[in-house]
């Protein structure tokens, strides 16, 4: 069965342009399971009319992120707290 | 010296080709190509989905829900329909041929006074339609694509149908209908797609 999971580096320069730095060390909290992880570690979902960030211990959704005509639209529903440094 | 080349008509030629497909085909929406693959679009694992356990319901503003199991849905009266369908990341497909059972065949004897439906998924997908839109011949839950069951990538064992829609609104996967008197966003119309989605309208984002 084709699976289309990507790791979180796949979207490391779409975080970026979003967050202005480096984000793939960035590390993000699972609102459904409470689970740390990595932006990097993440799993990614890009053959999709978004791209879809999913939680690698229990595959909720973390975010979901549009672009669209020079606009971003960023659902992070799914993060409980996103922790990163300064650029 | 000639730089004219021979070659340039041939290739300008070629890409005129190309966009009369695209731009001119009253079948085809605007902004929109053909392809004669079927891309796998997917925002998530696809479901192992056991058939024992499957059910398809439609339920919410409704009297009694309704509910019928794998063997009950395949013993309903199904049709086979053959339909362009339209993604909105811009290829759309010709004639593709389905079987599966129409909307209006779930929706016989159910009264309700509401006028949004939620189609809902394995794996937590959904999508908001209004009632109108998938009733009067005009969806279905299909299981069969081009005469074979429905492949797991594309959305089987079930998926919506809704033709006239860009296609996220044909949810893979699908599990059953809730009927709403508001319509909910979901989860692309939630984030950036525009609520209601008629490719010929070029509907693709909040706003169009």
């Amino acid at each position: 069965m084709q699976e289309m999971k990507l790791d979180g580096n796949a979207i490391g320069g779409l975080l970026r342009e979003i967050f202005t730095v480096e984000m793939t060390a960035a590390r993000g909290t699972c609102a459904s399971c409470g689970a740390v992880n990595e932006l990097g570690r993440v799993q990614v979902y890009l053959h999709a009319p978004g791209t879809v960030v999913r939680c690698p211990d229990c595959e909720q959704v973390l975010m979901k992120i549009v672009r669209s005509g020079g606009r971003y639209w960023v659902d992070l529903t799914g993060t409980r707290c996103l922790e990163f440094g300064e650029g | 010296m000639r730089d004219t080349h021979p070659l340039m008509g041939f290739v300008s030629r070629g890409f005129r080709g190309k966009r009369r497909d695209t731009a001119s085909s009253a079948r085809v929406p605007p902004g929109q190509y053909v392809v004669t693959d079927f891309p796998v679009l997917s925002a998530g694992p696809t479901p192992r989905v056991n058939l024992d356990q499957w059910t398809f319901s439609i339920e919410g503003e409704i009297d009694e829900p309704k509910r019928w199991t794998w063997k009950e849905f395949r013993a309903l009266a199904a049709e086979t329909v053959t339909k362009d369908i339209h993604c909105v990341t811009k290829w759309s497909k010709l004639d593709t041929t389905w079987k599966g059972v129409s909307v209006d065949t779930l929706m016989e004897g159910v009264e309700t006074a509401a006028e949004f439906t939620t189609v809902f998924s394995d794996a937590g997908y959904t999508t908001n339609i209004p009632l109108d839109d998938i009733t009067g011949n005009k969806a279905w839950v299909v299981y069969e694509f081009d005469g074979q069951p429905l492949h797991p990538e594309h959305g089987g064992p079930v998926r919506f149908l809704v033709p006239h829609l860009y296609f996220w609104k044909s949810a893979k996967w699908v599990r059953g209908i809730r009927l709403q008197n508001e319509e909910h966003p979901g989860f692309w119309e939630s984030n950036g797609y525009n609520m209601y989605g008629d490719p010929w309208r070029e509907q693709r984002y909040w706003g169009d």
